[in-house]
């Protein structure tokens, strides 16, 4: 254990943080007042995209653990925006930059981070959530294109997006996780029809996404025909590394301690009682659990168990955080939508509703203690029920 | 930076493991539960024979030297293994609270504490987790009176540590006979001494008390950390082992989700008592606030796991045979010595400023 900084660390940080000060015009409430603009200097800086080399648009430095910590802890204690973090940014482009083609590579990753290509993902159909392997959205060879018949359920921002990476079934005839094919797709293709889906927390945050005879080229699957499995798996790693950041949780714990001090009840504020005190405490030492078992993770080398249960408990916690927020607010945490006594436009709830998605989403939480289960306590899988078709 | 053990460590901890098996295996845990013997200078002896007893100790005082994560690493291997020791009194909080003592103490006690041959008490229940059916102490012109509740490794020891009702730390040479507590862990020995005009020395300022207090809850964590641990590796062992309905039982997801929700609570909270001890020596102004999380979420941790792995075990875990309750126990004992979660979180709130003055 040494956590102490370098001298070299130490100017690195002073550095980020001296970046964050000459350019906090530039955001507002944790938001970039022109999130483009934004990207592009983070970029040119080395705060996003640091490690993406340079020829296909990234900062291109070295892998460096501390030094991405570092970045993020200047950013959190400055309440700066992190740049873009979506689907494209963070699955897609690790994926390419591990298994696409160099052509894939120079075309895609560039304008994926400057902001420039939305992307969606196409995973999750309405018969393959957890079961993800059993995907039925077929493609068929004709000629150099493939044609694209099915339907995919889940995908965020897929009315936004001019891409898609999807996965479907080239091999109709071959064992279930060895006829998949990672195939990227242009949103405007003839034949996709995108369909909001509304949840809970009153907004459309994900879609349905029909395909019907959708004409794309064999060129674009990614990792070569057959091996999509093998590519997604890569991509998830990525999601489930995103979906647990303890960054993010931080973040939203001091958020939490901000409202306490500073809400009133009677003229009391909410940290004085006790009861949400304590509360608030129970929590604090499981962020700071999460917080470190992070920074042990990205240096110990026997940390595999550590890194298996990062989504698990990282997604409960970021929802126990916002459950607490809403309960120290009271009636006032019923508000939502708009209004003179709103706080945090909603955010809380809103947070608190979507967080259950996310503990669904990317491998459900029953899914994630299989994982731990299995592969991290060498426990022996579910045996197969025998299922008649 | 790099938030992991070093090579040095790692053998440190396993060493302590390989002395454990030898010199305190669960049939020598047992005899000493029994209750027939109020110490165990055999494990102890033999603990010292790798330097344990004086870890903290400086080397020219004839100890290691190291840290306290070092120290907490030995802590989890003893936790682990439901030792019998005075570790927590002697080898950690009486050499800390030495710091805080004049050379002349130190030369005195630190040798002979670091070769095992003495052991050391310490009575801080009273001013770090309050005062019950009142006891308390009170020091007037260097003689201590009163009671004092709690007190950790006191048989066998001929020298206490004592902090009486103002928080002031004291060294107490020939100390009265202690008296028995009968806890749920019949593990370790916590006891009642009464004093009646005991001769005492003053020993360093007021903040020891608060030195020490932080130190006892990474101890009482990394314990914990240990024990839980071991409960985890057991009901996962059972449940690869153990078959019904055809299969073996970690199979059903009933089952091993169980054992993954335990994992799942242990990896965190073992970097959060990783980082609380090292904080200890190398962040001070963030010694507080960490131990206290270590110690109170381990506290609930700890119980979860306990419960959870008996459960796991089936009608088998909650026999004496088994013994796995000497695990429960443990971490049931942890939970409360020197503050309840609810009572250390409190003071978690306190030293960043949440609570009003």
């Amino acid at each position: 254990m040494d956590l102490r900084l370098t001298p070299e660390m130490a100017a690195f940080r002073d550095e980020v943080r001296g970046f964050l000060t000459a350019h906090a015009d530039a955001y507002e409430a944790g938001q970039a007042k022109d999130p483009m603009a934004w990207q592009r200097l983070l970029i040119e800086h080395g705060y996003a995209a640091r490690t993406i080399p340079r020829e296909y648009g990234g900062y291109g430095a070295e892998p460096d653990v501390l030094k991405a910590r570092i970045i993020a802890e200047a950013f959190i204690a400055a309440g700066a925006p992190r740049g873009i973090a979506n689907q494209g940014v963070s699955m897609l482009v690790p994926t390419l930059l591990e298994v696409g083609s160099e052509g894939q590579k120079r075309r895609w990753i560039g304008p994926t981070l400057r902001g420039e290509v939305v992307w969606c993902q196409g995973y999750s159909e309405p018969g393959a959530g957890s079961d993800l392997a059993s995907l039925q959205t077929k493609a068929l060879e004709d000629g150099d294109d493939f044609v694209i018949s099915g339907s995919k359920i889940w995908t965020s921002t897929a009315q936004h997006a001019q891409m898609m990476f999807c996965l479907v079934r080239t091999e109709p005839d071959a064992p279930k996780h060895e006829g998949i094919s990672y195939v990227l797709i242009p949103m405007d293709t003839p034949g996709i029809e995108v369909r909001p889906l509304k949840t809970m927390t009153g907004h459309a945050e994900f879609n349905e996404v029909f395909f019907t005879d959708v004409r794309v080229p064999q060129a674009n699957v990614v990792g070569g025909r057959g091996r999509g499995w093998f590519v997604a798996n890569t991509t998830l790693k990525h999601e489930r590394g995103m979906l647990g950041d303890p960054n993010a949780t931080e973040a939203r714990l001091n958020a939490l301690i901000q409202l306490m001090r500073e809400e009133t009840v009677d003229g009391e504020r909410i940290v004085d009682n006790p009861v949400f005190r304590d509360r608030l405490m129970q929590l604090q030492a499981r962020v700071m659990a999460m917080k470190f078992n992070g920074l042990r993770v990205m240096t110990d080398e026997t940390a595999g168990l550590a890194r298996l249960i990062v989504k698990l408990q990282g997604c409960e916690l970021n929802h126990q955080v916002a459950a607490l927020a809403i309960d120290a607010l009271g009636e006032l945490g019923i508000l939502y939508h708009d209004g003179p006594h709103l706080r945090a436009r909603g955010g809380w709830q809103r947070n608190y509703m979507f967080d259950l998605g996310l503990i669904i989403g990317g491998g459900t939480a029953q899914i994630q203690k299989n994982i731990i289960a299995e592969r991290g306590l060498g426990l022996p899988r579910e045996p197969s029920a025998k299922v008649t078709a | 930076m790099r938030f992991a053990l070093s090579e040095d460590q790692r053998l440190l901890q396993d060493s302590v493991v390989r002395a454990l098996a030898a010199f305190a295996p669960l049939e020598r845990v047992r005899r000493f539960a029994d209750q027939e013997e109020s110490s165990a200078p055999d494990i102890w002896q033999g603990l010292a024979e790798m330097g344990l007893p004086g870890l903290l100790i400086p080397e020219e005082h004839g100890g290691l030297g190291l840290s306290l994560l070092d120290a907490a690493l030995a802590a989890e291997a003893l936790g682990a293994a439901v030792a019998p020791t005075p570790f927590l009194g002697s080898a950690v909080l009486a050499p800390l609270a030495l710091r805080g003592g004049t050379p002349e103490q130190q030369a005195r006690w630190l040798p002979r504490l670091a070769s095992g041959e003495t052991t050391a008490g310490v009575a801080i229940s009273e001013a770090v987790a309050g005062a019950r059916d009142g006891a308390g102490l009170t020091a007037d012109g260097g003689r201590l009176s009163g009671r004092a509740l709690f007190v950790i490794d006191a048989p066998g020891a001929d020298l206490l540590i004592v902090a009486d009702r103002t928080g002031a730390l004291h060294l107490v040479e020939a100390p009265p006979a202690p008296q028995a507590m009968r806890t749920i862990d019949d593990t370790r020995r916590l006891s009642e001494v009464v004093f009646e005009q005991v001769a005492a020395e003053p020993l360093g300022g007021n903040e020891g008390l608060d030195r020490l207090r932080d130190a006892a809850w990474v101890m009482l964590a990394a314990d914990t950390l240990g024990a839980g641990q071991a409960m985890l590796d057991k009901a996962v062992a059972y449940a690869k082992e153990r078959r019904q309905f055809g299969r073996v039982i970690g199979s059903f997801q009933a089952v091993k989700h169980l054992c993954a929700e335990m994992a799942a609570e242990l990896e965190p909270a073992r970097a959060l008592v990783w980082y609380a001890a090292y904080a200890f020596d190398h962040a001070p102004e963030e010694s507080t606030v960490t131990a206290a999380h270590a110690k109170a979420h381990l506290s609930e941790i700890g119980r979860f796991v306990a419960r959870t792995s008996t459960e796991v075990h089936g009608g088998i875990g909650i026999t004496d045979l088994l013994g796995l309750h000497y695990w429960f126990k443990r971490i049931g004992l942890n939970r409360q010595l020197l503050g309840g979660p609810e009572r250390v979180r409190e003071a978690a709130a306190r030293a960043q400023g949440l609570v009003a003055a």
